[in-house]
């Protein structure tokens, strides 16, 4: 198997304390991440899950531990450019990183930053662009369009640097449903289709179901991992966690525990109708 | 409403006014402040005058927009004019007020006063209004460029400025919003005396002051993590190039300023 | 019933004679009554904001009327200045607005606008605290110190403060976490239930419509072509996704389940319900 994107070994964080103790946000995180696979990170506000994200692309460096991406030590100072490049990272808030107030000049910031010539800027902005489905708006001033549309000019501007894996630290928290709608899909399609690495840090059950792989975070250490099927049917244990499971796994639950024989991972409001309908049926 | 706020506004468009490399139009902005400044009489104004116009028709920008942007400055307009008009006593006098003279001459000082200004005014607009602010800011770069020998970081300070341009309807949308969100708690920012006043802008300046730090650390760690860093070894979306038209426009300008140093040296109009 | 609040042919135009000009609101009849839970949704551009920020008078229309216990708010400015007490308004994000040094100075900013005496200001303001789920050592504290989901708290205890007899919150639960997001619709709930007060929510979230809301008025281009209990609202699946709107999952479930040829009833939209349907269809078999 080929080395993986991003590897963290035992890596522990705590920020300085305001006032009293140190606050802890990682504990011996141990976690890697295949290239080309779409990893989501789960966990209520607070559970270490941004600080994570910040370790993926050297924004932090571990206090414990180690940290490396495509084999580079994040601790070594004199390979941060070629750790920013490789993971690219797009924030919550879409207002607070686009540079530029026109579209297209701000797509083309990281190429710039990179001494990317003009001619290969010009190409990788109109492709980048054409990935999100932003061409029609290369011209416009960011703060003329919709959330959704700002965030995908901000995942846009990350594309355009090439990089190999894209961590996104909640993207859709602060859009509405059409905006989630929008920049949802195109997460999916840089991962099915440009085969970027992606994790995607959320609290929304639903966008966790459409990684290949869950990894739950609680108090700044990783409590359940795998495929969202197998991750989901631990019903009680994310319960204990703050988090809820989608509302169709939660009827299924619901179900059997008043005794009904139904399976646990049907996510889809398709697969759940189908279980419910077959054990109905099947007396 | 604060919406209404015209600084820096950028109006698209094709017109030469508009593909002109922004270099060009800062020089020509310059000259053409020179030449406002030399100007000594009627024929000089009106050959500025001519220039501009032509500018303002080739750039279809419309008088209309170059003069809803002259809204905050009447008050200095009306102030200058009414100090050159009384202050000025040469030639013939027209009307007599009490203490107040009116002249020829003051007439005459006044209109040049005010049209000047006005067209200072007009010349700048047109250069913001025709050029986008990246491009201003680029343009500004390359000609304060030979500073950078002086170690002035000529690169840091575009990039400020064009960041600042970004987040100005930014900050002018928080503002409205955190506006209504403290009226909606009973606050007034409109009447009282001018101590009210003072104090009830506490209530939208901290929440103001807090949202910008935090945006602009944020801005600071997303621009890391696409690999800025400084002005060193950066590239360009787009290269400035002068075309033909460039050369042309500009050689228009240095004309323009050697014409009204001659009209003033030689004939004093 | 007579309604607390209500607009009448209500319309709002934005940036009237530019090329911006926008129509947010037209002819729109809302009410609310006394002691209702309400939603509002629509998508982002329907009209919502707009809608909210007149009811409390931060808009004034560009025709039409807002009535509050009958009387028109622009009548005059006491009416227009009860407007802004009775009619309490959240806005999004709202932890975005604090500035005091302290949290119990920030809840108080309200009621002190008011002019109310020091005592009744000290009573308003632990009281606020309570339904907005603060503890009193938090009142002592910079609201700077506190976690985003506390500020939130403390900006809605501001406005609860001011004694609202209608509550508007839009977004309350944005940004937050499940737990966090059911913690503040409970808060929410007890002081509904508490002050028999008429809550407004305005909100994306059909899931939470669906938990909290008695009445919903769904919002499209500048007006409200669907309104009604959340049964009602929801039997509109079609209309809904034509607004970009959806229903809640456990109504699209048994959507399915009927297609399905299962003999179930369509409206259902809670959890609970859902639950109950099925065991009943089992023990019928």
């Amino acid at each position: 198997m080929s080395e993986p994107i991003v590897k963290l070994e035992q890596v522990s964080f705590s920020y300085p304390a305001v006032e009293g103790r140190p606050h802890t946000a990682l504990k011996d995180v141990t976690l890697e991440v295949e290239e080309g696979s779409f990893v989501a990170v789960l966990g209520h506000n607070g559970c270490g899950k941004s600080t994570l994200a910040k370790h993926m692309n050297a924004i932090l460096l571990p206090l414990g531990g180690k940290v490396w991406v495509a084999g580079m030590d994040t601790a070594d100072e004199s390979r941060w450019l070629d750790v920013h490049r490789t993971v690219g990272m797009v924030f919550q808030n879409p207002d607070n990183q686009i540079v530029a107030n026109v579209v297209e000049e701000d797509v083309a910031f990281a190429p710039e930053n990179l001494g990317v010539p003009s001619p290969e800027i010009r190409r990788r902005v109109d492709e980048a662009l054409e990935i999100v489905g932003m061409s029609k708006y290369a011209r416009h001033a960011p703060h003329r369009l919709s959330g959704g549309q700002k965030q995908r000019v901000a995942i846009a501007g990350v594309i355009a640097m090439q990089p190999r894996c894209i961590v996104m630290d909640e993207p859709t928290a602060m859009l509405d449903p059409v905006g989630r709608e929008e920049v949802l899909k195109t997460i999916r399609r840089l991962n099915r289709e440009q085969h970027t690495t992606v994790v995607l840090i959320t609290h929304h059950m639903d966008e966790a179901a459409m990684a290949d792989r869950l990894v739950v975070m609680d108090h700044g250490e990783v409590i359940a991992d795998g495929t969202p099927r197998t991750v989901f049917q631990k019903v009680e244990l994310l319960r204990s966690v703050g988090l809820t499971v989608p509302d169709t796994v939660e009827l299924l639950y619901e179900l059997r525990q008043a005794g009904l024989d139904l399976p646990l991972d049907a996510l889809s409001v398709e697969e759940c109708a189908q279980a419910i309908c077959g054990c109905l049926r099947s007396n | 409403m604060l919406k209404d706020i015209t600084l820096g506004q950028f109006f698209p468009g094709t017109s030469l006014v508009h593909r002109l490399d922004p270099r060009t139009k800062l020089l020509c902005v310059v000259l053409y402040i020179a030449a406002l400044f030399t100007a000594a009489g009627w024929v000089s104004y009106a050959v500025v005058f001519a220039l501009l116009a032509v500018a303002v028709g080739i750039s279809r920008i419309g008088v209309k927009a170059l003069l809803r942007g002259m809204k905050p400055v009447v008050v200095i307009l009306v102030f200058t004019g009414a100090l050159n008009l009384f202050y000025t006593q040469t030639g013939t006098e027209l009307v007599h007020l009490g203490f107040l003279h009116i002249t020829t001459g003051g007439l005459e000082r006044a209109f040049f006063m005010v049209t000047r200004i006005l067209m200072l005014i007009s010349g700048t607009f047109l250069l913001t209004y025709t050029t986008s602010p990246i491009a201003l800011t680029d343009g500004l770069e390359h000609l304060l460029g030979p500073l950078k020998l002086l170690k002035v970081p000529v690169h840091d300070l575009a990039m400020m400025m064009s960041i600042a341009l970004r987040f100005i309807p930014t900050l002018i949308e928080e503002t409205d919003k955190i506006m209504s969100a403290q009226k909606a708690r009973g606050a007034d920012f409109e009447g009282g005396s001018l101590l009210d006043k003072a104090r009830a802008m506490v209530p939208l300046m901290v929440p103001l002051f807090v949202s910008a730090f935090r945006r602009a650390d944020e801005l600071a760690t997303a621009m890391e993590c696409r690999c800025y860093h400084g002005g060193e070894g950066r590239t360009r979306l787009k290269q400035l190039r002068f075309q033909a038209a460039d050369w042309a426009v500009l050689a228009l300008f240095v004309a323009l300023l050697a014409l009204i140093v001659v009209l003033k040296l030689r004939f004093r109009v | 019933m007579e309604p607390i609040l209500e607009t009448k042919k209500l319309c709002c135009t934005y940036s009237v004679g530019t090329p911006f000009e926008h129509r947010a609101l037209i002819d729109v009849d809302f009410r609310a009554y006394p002691g209702e839970y309400l939603g509002i949704i629509g998508h982002t551009g329907s009209g919502k904001s707009t809608l909210i920020q007149h009811l409390n008078a931060l808009l004034k229309p560009s025709s039409g009327q807002v009535l509050l216990h009958g009387e028109d708010i622009w009548a005059n400015a006491k009416a227009t200045r009860m407007a802004r007490f009775k009619v309490g308004l959240v806005f999004q994000y709202p932890e975005y607005q604090l500035f005091e040094e302290t949290v119990y100075k920030d809840i108080a900013f309200g009621p002190k606008n008011m002019r109310l005496d020091a005592r009744e200001i000290d009573r308003r303001v632990h009281e606020a605290a309570y339904f907005a789920g603060l503890t009193d050592d938090q009142l002592q504290k910079s609201p700077f110190e506190l976690s985003g989901g506390q500020k939130r708290r403390v900006a809605i205890a501001g406005v609860i403060a001011m004694g609202p007899e209608v509550l508007i919150l839009d977004e309350p639960t944005a940004g937050l976490d499940p737990v966090g997001r059911e913690s503040i619709l409970r808060n929410i709930r007890q002081f509904h239930d508490a002050k028999n007060a008429t809550i407004i929510i305005v909100s994306h979230s059909m899931e939470d419509m669906a938990r909290v809301a008695d009445r919903i008025v769904v919002m499209n281009d500048a007006r409200i072509p669907l309104q009604g209990t959340p049964r009602e609202v929801f039997s509109h699946a079609e209309e809904l996704r034509a607004m970009g709107l959806s229903v809640p999952q456990i109504t699209q479930i048994f959507h399915r389940l009927r297609a399905l040829g299962l003999g179930v009833d369509e409206s259902v939209y809670t959890l609970k319900e859902a639950k109950e349907a099925l065991l009943a269809l089992k023990r019928r078999d």
